[in-house]
Formats: structure tokens, C-alpha cells, sequence
């Protein structure tokens, strides 16, 4: 990994700094639509974010800010100390629907990065299989993605923002389409690469317990405009267990973030 | 020749992507069934007026004769190299036609610019009937093969750049912003997401242009030709051999279907992956 890992890496220096962040799109009528509004963030290197707020919030527009792909109205945002200006290597990327080339096999879906990247095909197939074989899919490697149910798909998805070992991690509702199960084996194991790698990741859920479980800090905004409401320090220890699920300091937290949704009038 | 014109005159031009569904397989069973029984009653039909109201043959000649004069031009040997001249100058004119049809396509697909500049003046070109330039690229060419190769290829060309077109500019904005975002070039866009995009797009034009190509061949040979099967048709109607006439219309519609098919047969293996994917579409 290069620029982002070689920047030095302290509390005082976060990876990500975003300041002043505006966001309008503009609409048919010469109107604007107003998704994100004086956005201040910094995301500490290594640290792992949750983002939670109701839907239409900006939540995804943020996501691809950052991710380079959509230009911001004002505002700066620096990661690893330079001002953002377009897609980076270093980054992964989870979309909210799982975007895969239906032309292309499992496997080739996940190695999309690697080959505009022009990482080694070899090693790169290798660590496609681990990833897969990782999410439960191995053996499904030379299907089709509409061969693949929603939360499969998904879950190459999530294989293909890994493949190119991204020193910044970002997903959009990675687990939405998953169940219950699948999603508490898929939290574990992404707390597990993240701890491996020493990656950062910022992370949109719409599931409180899940925001609070992952996270070190949990951002929670606003309705439209996005505004951040909040950012709140989770405490637990790490590793994390499923049994802190049911501790009351995971309680406490959960139900804090809740009250912001209560009088914001919005519900999860 | 009316007819011609008229066909040709209103290209299909913005074709959703004819992908079979479901719903086509399940009826293509019966159509199998139904679809020949239909021609055995029309024939039967046609076979018994002609005889009880005594239309002679030079109006309206019987079905038989039309199959006897069919298996004598066979088996005689007189229609082969006819039929061989038309089919190279169809096959011929496709290519061609097709190939500068998708050449074009992908260089006017690249920007909305080069759209606005150059895509005016090709669908102009393409309201010019093709049947009223056909004398005039004879002039140029030559009454020999290269003049119905060109005349075919002025047919062929527009559907097969129209849906390139479209097909280009008809990947997903989500596609987009996921290559963008794995840092993707313009170049690795293009391979990676916009030609296969467009390739369902590119095949109806295909299948819309084998089939102007028939068109355009007969075209071409009514305006002036040596050979081939539409300068047959003309010696015939000279003649006034008009079971000559179905013969060769018989075997006109035939080579229409038979290249037809062909283009669905190649379609089905490059596109193997489209039909899964409408239903991934729907069931999402
Ligand atoms: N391309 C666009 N053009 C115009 N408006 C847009 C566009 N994309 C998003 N918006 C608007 O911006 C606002 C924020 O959208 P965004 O997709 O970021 O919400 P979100 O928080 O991700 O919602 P959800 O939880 O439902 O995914 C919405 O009101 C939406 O209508
Ligand atoms: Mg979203």
C-alpha cells in the first residue's frame, strides 16, 4: 500500500478530513436539491465509522464524494493529508446495490479492481478465491452474477472492494440484502479483516445495534438536509462478541442513538 | 419496388434490445406446430381458387407449378450460380455495412459532441431513399458484383450504427461510478462495460440488417446486373414465367430466414449471459 499508509498515521493526523462539505444537486426545474449540508468529519486512520440516519439523508452522496466519483458543491475534503480529487488505488469501495457485470463470472467480478489496477493476475485470482471461499462462496466462483441471489451478489460485491487490499474502506449498506445469520458472520469476519489489515472503514447501516457493534464512533445525521447530528464514541472492548449484543452499555448506546431518530421524526 | 421503398424508408430505429423472455419460449412450441399447418391450408387454398376460377398462370400461377418450376431450376443447375452471386454480394454488403455501421457507432457513441456534429447529416443520408442512389452508385461501379456489395451496404449500415449508438450510451450510471471509482480509464470503461452493454443493442441492428440486405441486393440487381438471383426475376417476368418468378421468390425468403437465423444462433452464444440477467432484473 502506498500514499495512504506512508503519510504518518497519528490521533493529531486523521486519515480523513472533511470541513465545511456542501452538497446540491441540481434538478430539472433550475432547482437544487440540498443532500448535504456543512458536513465536519475527521475519521482518525485505522479507526472504524459507522454512518446511521434516516433514508435520504446524503449518507450514500457522502460515500461517493469521498470515493471520487461525485464532484462536492464546497468544502474541503484531505485524505492522508491531500486535498481529494478523484478516485484513488487505495480505496474499496462496497455500493449500495451490488453493481456486478453481468457478463462476467463470479470470480472475474472480483478481479475487476485488480485488472484496471494492473495488480498480479495470479496472486490476485488467488486472493479472489480466499475472499470468496471467505463469504461462503466458494465454489461459486464461475457462476454468473444472475445466477446469484440478491445477498450473494452482495457479497461478491464486498470481495471485489477487498481484492485490491484498500487501506481505506467504504460501504454503503454492505449487508442490507443479507439475513440475520449471514449478517452477524459477515460483521465478525469484516471486524476481523479490518483488525488483520489495519484498515479504515466507514461504513452506512441502517441497523442501529449493527452502527453500534462495528464501530468505534457512530456518525448520525440529520433528515435533509444531511447535517451531522452527532458523533458519538462507542467504548466496548475489542474483539467484539455477539454476546456484547445484549451487555447494557450496548443498550445505552443503542438507545441514545435511537432518541436522535425519535425527535428527529424519523424511524429506522 | 414501392414496397421495397417503403421498407427501407421507416428503419426500426430505436429498438429496445429483443432479447427473448420467458413468455416467447413458451409459446415457440405451439408456434412450431401452428405456424406450418397455417402454409399447408393457404397452399390448399391457393392451389384450389386458381384451379375453380380458372386464373391463368401468367396472373397467378398454382403452387405446384410454382414447386415444379422451383425443383427444375434446381436441378437443372440454373439457379446456383445466381444463387451464388446474390449470396455473396448479401454477405458481402452485411459485412461491410455492418462493420462501418458499428466502426461509426462506436467513434459517434464516444461523445454527445461528435453525436450532435456527425449523427445529423448520417440520418439525412439515411432519408434519401436507397432505391432512387442505387442508378447512381451503378454509374460509379460497375454493373458487376462491387456496385450491389455497395448498394447493400448504404441499406445495411443504419440500424446496425443507430443501436450501437444507443447501446453504447446505455450502460448504468452505477456501472460508471463503480469502474470510475476502482480508477478506471476511459479505454477500460469502454472494454469493460460499454461494448458488452451495447452488444444486445448491436445484434438487433445485425438482425435487422441481414435482413435489409436481401433487400438490398435484389435492389441493386434490378437496377442493373449480369447475374444473380433479382436478375433472374427480371429475365422471368420477361418471359412471362411467373411460376419462375415464386420459384425465386421462395428461395429469396428463404435465404432471409436461413441468414436470419444464423445472426440468432451467434447472438445466443456471444450473449449467453443476457437472458439471466433479465431475469436478475426482475426478480430483484
Ligand atoms: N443524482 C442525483 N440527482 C439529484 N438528487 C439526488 C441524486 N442522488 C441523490 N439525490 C438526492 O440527495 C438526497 C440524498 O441521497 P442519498 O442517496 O445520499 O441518500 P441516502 O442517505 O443514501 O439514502 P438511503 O438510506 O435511502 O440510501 C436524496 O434526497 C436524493 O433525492
Ligand atoms: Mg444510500
Amino acid at each position: 500500500m502506498g500514499a495512504l499508509s506512508q503519510a504518518p498515521a497519528t490521533e493529531s493526523s486523521p486519515l480523513v478530513r472533511i470541513s465545511h462539505l456542501e452538497k446540491l444537486y441540481p434538478t430539472r426545474d433550475n432547482g437544487n436539491v440540498h443532500a448535504l449540508s456543512d458536513i465536519q468529519l475527521s475519521i482518525p486512520d485505522g479507526a472504524f465509522v459507522t454512518i446511521v440516519g434516516p433514508s435520504g439523508c446524503g449518507k450514500s452522496t457522502l460515500l461517493k464524494i469521498l470515493a471520487g466519483i461525485l464532484d462536492r458543491s464546497s468544502g474541503t475534503v484531505e485524505i492522508a493529508g491531500r486535498n481529494l480529487e478523484g478516485p484513488s488505488k487505495e480505496l474499496g469501495v462496497v455500493f449500495q446495490a451490488p453493481v456486478l457485470l453481468p457478463w462476467r463470472t463470479v470470480l472475474a467480478n472480483v478481479l475487476v479492481p485488480a485488472e484496471i489496477q494492473g495488480l498480479d493476475p495470479a496472486q490476485s485470482r488467488e486472493r479472489a478465491r480466499d475472499l470468496l471461499s471467505m463469504v461462503g462462496l466458494s465454489g461459486f466462483e464461475n457462476k454468473y452474477p444472475g445466477e446469484l441471489s440478491g445477498g450473494m451478489q452482495q457479497r461478491v460485491g464486498i470481495c471485489r472492494a477487498l481484492i485490491n487490499e484498500p487501506a481505506f474502506l467504504l460501504m454503503d449498506e454492505p449487508f442490507g440484502a443479507l439475513d440475520a445469520m449471514t449478517r452477524e458472520t459477515m460483521n465478525l469476519e469484516l471486524l476481523r479483516i479490518w483488525q488483520e489489515k489495519r484498515t479504515t472503514v466507514l461504513l452506512v447501516t441502517h441497523s442501529i445495534p449493527e452502527a453500534v457493534f462495528l464501530a468505534d464512533k457512530v456518525v448520525v445525521m440529520t433528515p435533509r438536509p444531511g447535517r451531522i447530528a452527532e458523533v458519538i464514541d462507542i467504548d466496548l472492548p475489542r474483539p467484539r462478541t455477539l454476546p456484547m449484543f445484549n451487555t447494557p452499555e450496548f443498550g445505552r448506546h443503542v438507545d441514545a442513538i435511537r432518541r436522535h431518530f425519535n425527535s428527529g421524526g424519523a424511524l429506522d | 419496388m414501392t414496397e421495397i421503398a417503403a421498407r427501407e424508408a421507416s428503419p426500426p430505429t430505436v429498438p429496445a434490445p429483443a432479447l427473448p423472455a420467458g413468455k416467447k419460449k413458451a409459446s415457440w412450441k405451439e408456434s412450431r406446430l401452428v405456424s406450418p399447418s397455417l402454409l399447408v391450408i393457404v397452399l390448399f387454398l391457393w392451389e384450389a381458387l386458381v384451379h375453380l376460377l380458372g386464373i391463368p398462370a401468367i396472373v397467378l400461377p398454382p403452387p405446384s407449378a410454382v414447386l415444379v418450376s422451383l425443383w427444375d431450376g434446381i436441378a437443372s443447375g440454373l439457379f446456383l450460380p445466381h444463387f451464388l452471386v446474390t449470396v455473396t454480394e448479401i454477405l458481402s454488403g452485411f459485412a461491410l455495412g455492418g462493420g462501418i455501421g458499428i466502426i461509426l457507432g462506436i467513434l459517434i457513441g464516444q461523445s454527445a459532441f461528435l453525436e450532435r456534429v456527425i449523427y445529423p447529416y448520417v440520418v439525412a443520408f439515411q432519408t434519401v431513399p436507397k432505391v432512387a442512389i442505387a442508378p447512381i452508385i451503378v454509374v460509379w461501379f460497375g454493373y458487376g458484383l462491387s456496385s450491389k456489395i455497395i448498394i447493400t451496404a448504404t441499406i445495411a449500415f443504419f440500424p446496425v450504427l443507430a443501436n450501437t449508438i444507443v447501446g453504447l450510451q446505455s450502460v448504468p450510471r452505477e456501472q460508471l461510478d463503480m469502474l470510475r471509482a476502482c480508477t478506471a480509464s476511459n479505454w477500460q470503461i469502454f472494454r469493460m462495460a460499454r461494448l458488452p452493454q451495447a452488444l444486445p443493442f448491436i445484434f438487433v441492428g445485425l438482425d435487422i440488417a441481414i435482413v435489409l440486405s436481401v433487400i438490398g441486393a435484389i435492389v441493386g440487381e434490378f437496377v442493373g446486373a449480369r447475374a444473380g438471383l433479382g436478375y433472374l426475376i427480371l429475365q422471368k417476368n420477361f418471359t412471362f414465367d411467373m411460376a419462375g418468378v415464386f420459384a425465386i421468390l421462395i428461395i429469396l425468403s428463404l435465404i432471409g430466414v436461413g441468414l436470419h437465423f444464423c445472426v440468432m444462433f451467434v447472438q445466443r452464444r456471444v450473449l449467453f449471459w443476457a437472458d439471466s440477467n433479465k431475469n436478475r432484473i426482475t426478480g430483484a
